[in-house]
Parts: C-alpha cells; structure tokens; sequence
C-alpha cells in the first residue's frame, strides 16, 4: 500500500522494485590508496580487462601515471591501447549501440563506480562470479543476480560453481542460500592470489572514483593546523576586548 | 597618509553615508552583552552566504547546464579544473552547512522569544530566507544531474500535480517545461539558482538585517535593552557590535570554518548525507533508484507527505499538509499568546512543547530518509501531528502556564 | 563597561595578529579559487604537444597545424626564398630578431630557424598587431603587394605585413616578428611543436 503511495507520487509503476537489493552482506575490500604498488598493478588489469568495454571517460592517462607514480612514457607503454596521447581520457570504440546489441544493456561508464556502489560492494561483485548455464555468458553474480556481464576474469580465477545449503524458511517452504563456492577448473591464479588482485583492480577503482581524494586529506591537515592557531590568536583577541564588558 | 584617508572618507561622506552607516550598523549598533553560544550563527549564516556565491560563481564557469553534458561537466570540475575538487566540495557542503546553521537559528529564536513582539518582521523575513533557501537548494540539487538529483525534482514537481481542479497537473508541466524533468527543466533550474533566486535570498538578507537593526536584538533573557537607558542615551546593557561582536563573532568564525573544513577535507560526502552514493549515476529518466531520498535538510518535511494517506485517490493532502507545516511558523508571532520571551522564564508547559517538537522534527527528518514500513509510517504520522501539536499549545497553554518573573536588566553568568 | 587600564598596545598586538593571520587564510582560499581559472588539465591535454609529419611537405608549400588552439604554419622554403632574406634586412623592423620573447634561442638568426634544417621554417601563425591570421602570398611582385614582394605574409585585417621569416616589415601597424614556438625534429620528418626539451 505504502509503495503504491511512493510510486504514485513518484509517478511511476511500482514494477521497478522487484530488482531490490537483497540484504545480502558485502565481503569488505582491504583499500589502501597509499599503496601505489597496489594501485598500479590495479591499473593494470583495468586496463586490461575492463577497459576493453567499460570507458572511464572522465579519466586522463597522464592524470593516473602522475598520482601512480609512472611517467608518460611507462603509461603509453604499459597501460594506454585504446588511445593516442597521454592527456587523453579513458574511452572506449564501442559505440553504444553495439553495446545494447551484445549485451543487453548500456555499459556503464566506470569513472566514478566506486562512489556510486562502494568499494565492498565491486569487491564482492567481482568475487562472486559463479557457473550457471542458464544465463547467457555461462556466468551469474551473486551480489547482482543476473548481471549482463560476463566473467571477464574467468581466465585468472577459473570457474567457480555455488554450494547451496537447502533449509526451510519461516513459512515452512524450502529455501536454497548459497553458502560458498566449489572450484571447477583452476585459473592461472591461486584463490589466494585471485583474491589479492581484485583487492588491487578495487583499490584502483576507488582511486579513480575520486582522483583527488589524497590530496584533498593531505590539504585538510594544512587547514586544520592553520586555523587552530587562527582560534588561539582570534580569541587571545576576544578576551582581550571583552575585559571591558562587565 | 592618515590625513589623505580622512579627506577621502569626508568627500565620499559628503555623497554617500559611509560613516553613518558604518555607526548605525556596527560601531554604534548596541547590542545586549549577555548574547550566548546560540548567537553565532546569525553572522555564520551570513559568511556561509557568501562563500555559496562566491564557490556558486567559480562553478558557474566550469559548469554546463545541459543534460547531456551536466554530469560530466560536475566530473570535469572535480578532476580537470585546478582545484575544482575543493570548489565544489565548499558548494555542496556549504548548501548542507547553511541548513544547519539557519536550523539553528531559527531554534534560538524559539528558545527565546525573537519571533515575539515587536520583532514579527524580522522572523516573517527570516521565514522568507529560509523558503528562498529551500527553493534555492532544490534547484541546485538538479544540477549534478545524478540519479538522486533527477528523481528528486521528478518527484517534488509532481507534488504540484496533485493540485486538484485540472490544475495539477498543466502546473507542473509548465514548471518543467516538457512532460517529464529533462534539459528544459535542468536549463531553467539553473537560471532560477544561479540569478533568480541568489538576488531574492540577498534582498532579504538586507532586509532582515535592517528590520533587525531598527528593533535592536533579543537576548537569552529576552529583556528590551532599550528600556534602560544610561545618561548618554546608550543602553545598560548593550555594548557597540563593533568591536565586542566582530571580535567575538570571529572566533565563531573559526571554530565554525574547522567544522565546515573537516568535512570538506576529511568527508565531503558526509556518509551519503550530503552527496548521495546514488548521485554519482548519471541521471536515467527510464530507471528510478530504488530507495529515493530527498537531501537531509527536506526529510521532516518528505516523511510528512508520506505520513498523510491520500484521499480519493489523491496525493493532495500529504501536500497541504506538507505546505502547512511551513507555513503555520510565519504566523508563530501571533500564535504563542504568552507575554514572556524568553524560555528562562516560561512555565514547563512550554519547555516540554518545545523539547516534544524538536524531537518530532528530528525524528520525522531520520523518517524521511528512511524506506516506507507500516511502523515508520504510523511513526511518522504521530511526530506529524506532534508537530502540529505544537502550535495549539503556545495557542492555549500560555494561559495556564506558570512562567517566573522576568528581572529588569539582562544577567551574566 | 568602562575604559579603564586598557592595554592598548597589547590590543593593537592582538589586531595585528589577527588580521594577519586572517590575511594568511583569506590568501589560502583566494589563492586555489584564482587558480581554478588557469587552463585545466583538459585544455593543457588539448594544448598537448603536436606531432608534425613534413615528409610530404614540397618546397614552397606549406601546412597549417592547429597547436593550443592556435595555427602554427610549417613552411618549406626554397633555395631563392633564403638568399631573398638579407637583402630585406634595411626593410624590417626587427632584422636580426633581437626582441627574445619571439623566437626561442636557437631561431635567434637569419632565418629564424633550426641551424639543422634552416629553410624550414616553424611559426605561430598571429599577426602581432591584434591576433589576426594572416595569409601566406608566396608570389613574387603582385598587383596589391608591390614590385618589392618577394613572397611572405600579409595580414588582411590591417594591412601588415612579414617577410618569409615572420620578420615584420617597418611603417606597417605591427609592432614584432610573428613567434617562432618551441619545437624540435623527432625525426628527418618528424616535428613535434610545442615542446624543444633535449633537443640539440
């Protein structure tokens, strides 16, 4: 009743709702932007496996190898296959309209996807890629069900396919949760090395959601320093006038 | 050189009153000398004005207001514009930080009377502020053209469509200018934030203040300083706002500036309060977010509407009452019937109302941030009507209450 | 309140202070906010060096590159057009370009060049008067120009006039040589504009 109210005055059928975040839990995302080794290793398979679709287009090369510690040339190198000069931002040659044709829907863009999800939350999207022959790539997620992308770093992690524990709901009816993952055929990474790499792929992502977010902390303490000598002085100040008041 | 200034002055004195003003708004203003904690935050809302316009401007140069381009231009500022980061983080913090400092404001003026006799004006100026100030942040939060910023105009413009009378809903398609908010709608907000409404909220700004300084201002006592007046004419109790308040008024300053800064530094998005995770996704006119909210500072006032069922199919009460809860504080110089100002020397009764509608306001704005339940919903209509609650008892228990004898002159602790 | 026993020089200490620290804090917010208003880095991206290919480049032709938003020509000058210009020395302004701001060391010369590859020359093309472009008229004594051209840049808006080496000519209304910007050979072919750092 309430939704139908909401959805009223929102103006819009309530069929939009059904896509609901489920409660489910987030594995938390060990990031560190300090850790320029991480960030660079992270840029490193952003580049090379998601920057084949997904664009960061509000992103500059030379802007990612300045705060990587790289230079121009090392980014040109090692990093840049989808552009020309380092100033330029993160595009990609899909053109929307492929995009929709081969999979279903727009690709977002991933400038700022870590401010908009959360890290948590890109950790355990990019964790919890399983087998399911009944979607389209072979792949589903289980932090977003049915997801049209597929499991781009399959060749790394190997497959993956879900353990359910089946138990009765409150109402009686059997349910299935998945529990935790069995693995079908191994990647070129150990699940312990699989696990450090996205932490590095998120730890970049995060970096790039807020390229200035460093800086930004470093300025804060300059601030805050400056201003409480400004309060000592300002109310030396005050005191000072305010003998007169009586 | 000295000699050089004083000629000057009395030339531009002769043409402009400089001095004069100088005298009547600063160092010859007397204002009470027992002001408290609760009286800083009328020169802070007037320095957080001011830097709104100045980061305002700055942004304006970099911004397009295009819906094509709206969201990028936001990015482009906060990655590519050199020190565009700290520009916008001032703006959008400082839009939340003029809430809470008007918020603030507004309770002094309940805890001691400002709103009372002979100072009708100055709040029902200050009411004026304080909706320009809402209009003007409902117009600016369109323009990062987020997710969150799209569907929170869609939604506060269809309020209008639930006007009865075959007004509705012709009303809010001309205030978008098309049939759903789009580049028409992004285009004139944007004329109505950065020109329309910043030369309304300065005008009365001006105005509040001169009505202000015509009066003279309460006090936590709630005394009129100008009663007792000394041999020279000044009053007792009132000391010149230049030096004393200048002086005191920066150490607010500052202490106020290590608040605003800290969180512009250390957490702009203020746990999602002040910029929502939502709003960084481009604005999709076929996709609503699944939880929408409006910005904090409008959440008592969103979880009123939805607190009011509709009735014959109709949202339109949730909006009146929505409206009213606004309005009813323009007429709260007419409404509270008791001769005491300042809540020191009022009864319990009053002390309990005004502690019971401070807690509903607070509550209602947590409701309004929060997704629809039964219980929140039947919360949110019991701090509804606490609020309103509170109007009929300064309406009726002025009467009965047992307020303590009001002393002559101001007191310091 | 009263005036008495005041310590006005401790007050006017206090003022100081305070209005120089006050000064300090202004300055650190004006400071960034004066700043945002430099190029950002996607016009520093734009402005971004330019590579130049001149291996198609014929002789006595020449091609107009966009650098900074600006027309920067590149011109291959023929063997008649570089000995044409000492005998213009009496007639320009600025013979031996001596004014530095126009032309970076090694274009300190003749020819306002590279030594290495002297007749080609690298030039904003700006008038100096009042930033109009003007058109290169490589023809030796045309009808508007006079039995004296030969070859160079006129500028239509006010009649200015340059030789083939960007040297303006005297009694015309503008004041300086066009500029020679920063650039350097990657290859035989290759030039980059904008950027002359450890090039010989």
């Amino acid at each position: 009743m309430k939704n139908i109210l909401l959805a009223l005055i929102i103006g819009i059928a309530p069929l939009l709702a059904h896509a609901s975040e489920d409660g489910m839990k987030n594995m938390k995302a060990d990031i560190d932007l300090d850790n320029k080794s991480s960030l660079q290793r992270g840029a490193r398979l952003f580049t090379n496996y998601c920057l084949s679709c997904h664009s960061a287009a509000y992103m500059r090369y030379n802007r990612m190898g300045a705060d990587l510690g790289l230079t121009n040339k090392q980014v040109a190198k090692n990093l840049m296959f989808a552009a020309d000069k380092v100033g330029e931002t993160m595009t990609v040659a899909m053109t929307k309209h492929d995009a929709a044709k081969w999979f279903g829907t727009k690709i977002p863009d991933l400038s700022v996807v870590a401010r908009a999800r959360g890290s948590d939350w890109l950790f355990t999207y990019l964790m919890t890629f399983y087998v399911d022959p009944s979607r389209p790539w072979g792949v589903n997620n289980a932090r977003f069900p049915s997801v049209g992308m597929p499991d781009i770093l399959w060749e790394l992690e190997g497959m993956k396919k879900p353990v359910y524990k089946i138990h009765k709901n409150h109402e009686g009816r059997e349910e299935k949760t998945l529990v935790s993952y069995e693995q079908v055929t191994p990647g070129k990474l150990s699940p312990v090395e699989f696990r450090d790499s996205v932490t590095d792929l998120v730890n970049y992502l995060t970096y790039m959601g807020e390229p200035a977010k460093m800086e930004r902390q470093r300025w804060g303490v300059v601030a805050l320093i400056f201003l409480a000598i400004f309060f000592f002085v300002a109310y030396a100040l005050k005191k000072e006038y305010w003998r007169d008041v009586h | 050189m000295s000699n050089m200034l004083a000629g000057l002055l009395e030339w531009v004195d002769a043409r402009f009153p400089l001095s004069k003003m100088w005298k009547e708004h600063l160092s010859e203003y007397y204002a009470p000398k027992n002001f408290n904690f609760w009286y800083f935050f009328g020169s802070l809302a007037l320095l957080v004005l001011v830097l709104q316009i100045v980061t305002g401007i700055l942004l304006t140069m970099n911004y397009k207001p295009d819906a094509t381009l709206a969201f990028a231009s936001v990015e482009y500022i906060m990655r590519d514009v050199n020190w565009g980061w700290l520009i916008r983080y001032m703006h959008s913090t400082g839009a939340s930080a003029f809430f809470v400092i008007v918020y603030l404001h507004m309770y002094r003026g309940l805890m001691y009377g400002s709103f009372k006799k002979p100072r009708e004006l100055i709040w029902i100026f200050g009411m004026l502020i304080y909706l320009a100030l809402m209009a003007e942040a409902f117009f600016g939060y369109l323009l990062p053209w987020g997710q969150m910023s799209y569907w929170g105009a869609q939604v506060i413009v269809n309020l209008f469509s639930a006007i009865p009378f075959g007004i509705g809903e012709p009303l809010s398609q001309w205030i978008r200018g098309d049939y759903v908010v789009s580049d028409a709608t992004l285009n004139r907000f944007f004329a109505f934030h950065v020109i329309a409404l910043p030369f309304v909220l300065a005008g009365l700004v001006v105005a509040h203040i001169i009505a202000l300084h015509e009066v003279g201002s309460n006090n936590p006592d709630g005394v009129e300083i100008k009663k007792n007046k000394g041999p020279d004419g000044k009053p007792l109790d009132g000391i010149p706002f230049h030096p004393y308040y200048t002086v005191k008024d920066i150490v607010g300053v500052v202490v106020f500036l290590m608040f605003f800064f800290g969180i512009i530094f250390f957490g702009p998005e203020m746990g999602g309060y002040f910029l929502e995770h939502a709003n960084f996704i481009p604005a999709d006119p076929l996709k609503t977010p699944l939880h929408i909210a409006p910005v904090w500072y409008f959440t008592p006032f969103y979880a009123m509407l939805r607190a009011v069922p509709p009735l014959f199919d109709s949202q339109f009460p949730g909006v009146v009452v929505m409206g009213a809860a606004v309005v009813i504080l323009f007429f709260l110089p007419w409404i509270d019937r008791s001769p005491v100002k300042s809540i020191r020397y009022r009864g319990a009764s009053y002390k309990l109302s005004l502690a019971v509608f401070i807690v509903s306001f607070l509550i209602l704005g947590w409701l309004g941030t929060q997704p629809v339940t039964v219980i929140k919903t039947d919360m949110a209509r019991i701090f509804t009507a606490l609020y309103f609650a509170f109007f009929v008892a300064l309406w009726f228990l002025p009467k009965f209450e047992k307020t303590k004898p009001v002393p002559e002159r101001v007191t310091t602790k | 309140m009263s005036n008495d026993g005041v310590d006005t020089s401790r007050r006017r200490f206090l003022i100081t202070a305070t209005s120089a620290v006050g000064a300090v804090g202004a300055a650190g917010v004006v400071i960034p906010f004066g700043l945002s208003m430099n190029p950002s880095a996607r016009a520093k991206a734009a402005g971004a060096p330019v590579e130049v290919d001149i291996s198609k480049l014929e002789t006595g032709a020449m091609l107009t590159v966009a650098w900074r938003g600006k027309p920067v020509w590149v011109l291959k000058r023929t063997e008649q057009n570089m000995k044409d210009l000492p005998s213009l020395d009496s007639t320009v302004a600025d013979p031996h370009s001596d004014v530095t701001s126009q032309q970076p060391e090694y274009a300190h010369n003749e020819h306002r060049s590279r030594d290495s590859r002297a007749n080609i020359l690298v030039m904003v093309g700006i008038c100096t008067h009042l930033g109009c472009s003007p058109t290169y008229r490589p023809d030796v004594a045309p009808a508007d120009l006079g039995d004296e051209w030969k070859g160079g840049f006129f500028c239509p808006c006010h009649g200015s006039k340059y030789d083939l080496a960007g040297r303006v000519f005297k009694n015309v209304p503008a004041p300086l040589n066009m500029v020679v910007p920063p650039y350097k050979y990657l290859s035989e072919t290759l030039v980059l504009v904008g950027d002359d750092k450890g090039a010989a």
